[in-house]
């Protein structure tokens, strides 16, 4: 294989992969404190319209991203208010918020459906680094909310199992009401990791259409939301797992790219169907309960806390 | 300060439990006008527009027909969550029942209508189910979850589908990706001129058969027990592993029936996505209709309105997803509203801790 061809498979496979890795971030530290989000493609596709649309009309992408963080923090506090506060059930509430979200931003992403925004996060190249044969134009020649990815990986790694609030966020998902009897607030932790991970995922699909294929039409994150939920599972909520993941289903969707230019017989649609094949390959046997293995998911995951319960 | 505490209700009654999720509706409906007025949409004229589009003869012709393949789609889905199985690939499961479907009405061995019919009608339930089971088996056997299984098929079976419309099935010299008609004799019969097929009387027929199968009989009790508790039923001698697969496979077949509604009733061919997520609207209909498979067709008929009527407002200028959005709308309104079903607000009393 040329270099070249490898480059641009493996720099694809980095974008693919943090495409879906702001989701499965934030969907495991919403998961880690037990709720779980099913709306995630929804949300993506909220946070990827309403970025393109400040960045068509305003044509400023800081301005786009902060209002995809408040756009995602809206919809986090939508799902929190009726998960936690409301106790409804979190496969239904789920799909509401996908069914919701999806056809709002369909509605309100019409005017800009086709529209070019000549306005992306360009790549930037690391001085020093990028020179790294392979390595360098794949990892350092990327725009910069893959560089803010590198940071988020080993910061929630770190937080999640080396920190004091990380202790409380898995205690959080797996035991409740010991949490509570010890005087910290439930409801309002979970809050905020669920309003947390919804933002991850806003930003995740502003990612999508400001910084990958940088357009919008309805539906564009074409499933990136559903596989960064499987990522999370498949990492056994682990973010450097997911990282794995993320690059994996990356490099078979870029290699599906790149073997279609040299077999054009073949239809792409064929292709199309690669990463979604990987996905349920891989979720198959890395979550299949094989010989009664015990399951990672925290244990009160999709259990409402309840005080009169306790 | 006056201060608001829950206090759980000891018992509902019916009135309540109907007019509750009506009255979420309608506040959903309200919200959705705050949206549209908010996008610089007239409300009024929207809605003015959506209610005349469905008043009338024609509309209401419409909305069954809009409706049918959404009553398939929805009893599906409902089935699964009666076992706590969260089928989510019912737009799969329909595109490959329509593949297998007109894929024999088109190049099938010749042979007597009728017969041909109720072999395409079979072929639907297989590739329905074929799309299910794919899911079903892991699921059952190794607790992988159905929901991404089911929704990673989705797109696999649809990708499938449009390959099929844009290649080898395309119709000749034309410009739609879709197949030619099949031939005019295994078009189910009219009722009247109103577009409306015998295949309204096979989605009712399987709701009715649905209810009585859930209701009557021991695969129906089964199925409650599973839901209730997995681990007592495995330890009453029920297999939890054989019930997730048949269930499964079965919800699959049901909304493979949708392709067999659209090729031989509708449309007679397959078009380009076809299913244009009717999976995801079954999601709504089954949980609106507490997955009776009764009001199911009740609420797919309604859902099916809504979907006409958001197409003919297309043309003052509001896009066609308002119906998506009206329908998440609801959906989260009406969950909302479940939990004042369960629980009632009471003002806390002076003295009274809160």
């Amino acid at each position: 294989m040329s270099s070249t061809l490898l480059i641009s498979i493996l720099s694809m496979a980095v974008l693919y992969a943090v495409s879906v890795l702001y989701g499965a971030v934030g969907e495991i530290f919403a998961e880690k404190a037990g709720v779980m989000n099913l709306g995630l493609e929804g949300i993506m596709l909220m946070g990827a319209v309403s970025g393109y649309l400040v960045a068509v009309n305003q044509k400023n992408l800081g301005l786009a991203m902060l209002t995809v963080v408040l756009v995602g923090a809206v919809l986090g506090l939508i799902f929190a208010f009726l998960t936690i506060t409301l106790q409804a059930d979190q496969t239904v509430a789920g799909m509401a918020m996908l069914t919701f979200s999806t056809g709002m931003s369909g509605f309100i992403g019409k005017s800009v459906s086709g529209v070019n925004a000549n306005l992306a996060f360009e790549a930037i190249s690391i001085p020093g680094l990028c020179r790294i044969p392979i390595l360098g134009p794949v990892l350092f020649q990327q725009n910069i909310l893959v560089y803010l990815m590198y940071f988020i990986i080993p910061l929630s790694v770190f937080y999640i199992n080396h920190t004091r609030p990380g202790m409380i966020l898995r205690a959080l998902g797996e035991n409740p009401a010991a949490l509570d009897s010890a005087g910290y607030n439930v409801f309002a932790l979970r809050y905020a990791y669920v309003v947390f991970g919804s933002v991850m995922t806003a930003v995740g699909g502003a990612f999508v259409s400001l910084a990958y294929t940088n357009f919008w039409s309805d539906g564009m994150t074409s499933g990136k939301g559903w596989i960064a939920f499987a990522l999370v599972v498949f990492s056994s909520w682990n973010p450097l797992t997911a990282v794995f993941g993320g690059l994996l289903f990356g490099a078979i969707s870029a290699i599906g790219v790149d073997i279609q230019t040299l077999f054009p017989a073949i239809p792409s649609q064929i292709f199309a169907t690669l990463p979604y094949i990987a996905t349920i390959i891989a979720l198959v046997f890395t979550t299949g309960n094989f010989r009664n293995r015990r399951s990672a998911a925290p244990a009160a995951l999709t259990i409402p806390y309840d005080r009169e319960k306790r | 300060m006056r201060k608001f505490r829950y206090e759980k209700r000891t018992d509902v009654s019916m009135a309540r439990k109907i007019l509750n999720p009506v009255f979420f509706v309608l506040l959903a409906f309200l919200f959705c006008a705050l949206l549209l007025g908010a996008m610089g949409f007239s409300p009024f004229a929207v809605y003015g527009k959506m209610i005349s589009t469905i008043f009338s003869l024609r509309g209401l012709t419409r909305s069954i027909e809009a409706g049918l393949p959404l009553m398939f789609t929805g009893l599906a889905v409902a089935l699964g969550y009666r076992m706590n199985l969260n089928n989510i690939g019912a737009d799969g499961q329909y595109a490959l029942g329509a593949i297998f479907c007109a894929g024999f009405g088109l190049y099938g061995p010749p042979m007597p209508a009728v017969l041909k019919i109720i072999v395409m009608f079979a072929a639907a339930m297989l590739g329905g189910a074929l799309a299910a089971c794919i899911a079903a088996v892991p699921r059952a056997l190794w607790n992988v979850s159905e929901t991404i299984l089911t929704m990673m098929l989705n797109y696999v079976f649809l990708n499938v589908l449009n390959y099929l419309m844009y290649g080898p099935w395309k119709e000749l010299n034309q410009m739609v990706a879709q197949t030619r008609e099949i031939d005019s004799s295994l078009w189910l019969p009219e009722f009247g001129n109103t577009g409306i097929s015998l295949a309204l009387l096979i989605a009712v027929a399987i709701a009715f058969l649905l209810w009585f199968l859930l209701k009557k009989t021991t695969w129906g009790y089964q199925m409650e027990v599973i839901r209730r508790s997995p681990r007592a039923a495995e330890y009453a001698g029920m297999s939890v592993k054989k019930n997730i697969i048949s269930t499964l496979c079965l919800s699959g077949a049901i909304a493979g029936l949708a392709g067999f509604a659209e090729v031989n009733g509708v449309l007679h061919r397959v078009q380009a996505d076809l299913p244009n997520n009717a999976g995801y609207t079954g999601i709504v209909i089954a949980f609106l209709a507490y997955l009776n498979p009764l009001s199911t067709v009740l609420v797919a008929f309604l859902l099916g309105a809504l979907q006409i009527s958001a197409v003919a407002v297309q043309i003052t200028g509001v896009p066609s997803q308002v119906a998506t959005m009206i329908q998440g709308s609801i959906m989260l309104f009406v969950i909302a509203g479940e939990f004042f079903i369960r629980y009632r607000l009471v003002k806390v009393q002076k003295g009274e801790a809160a």
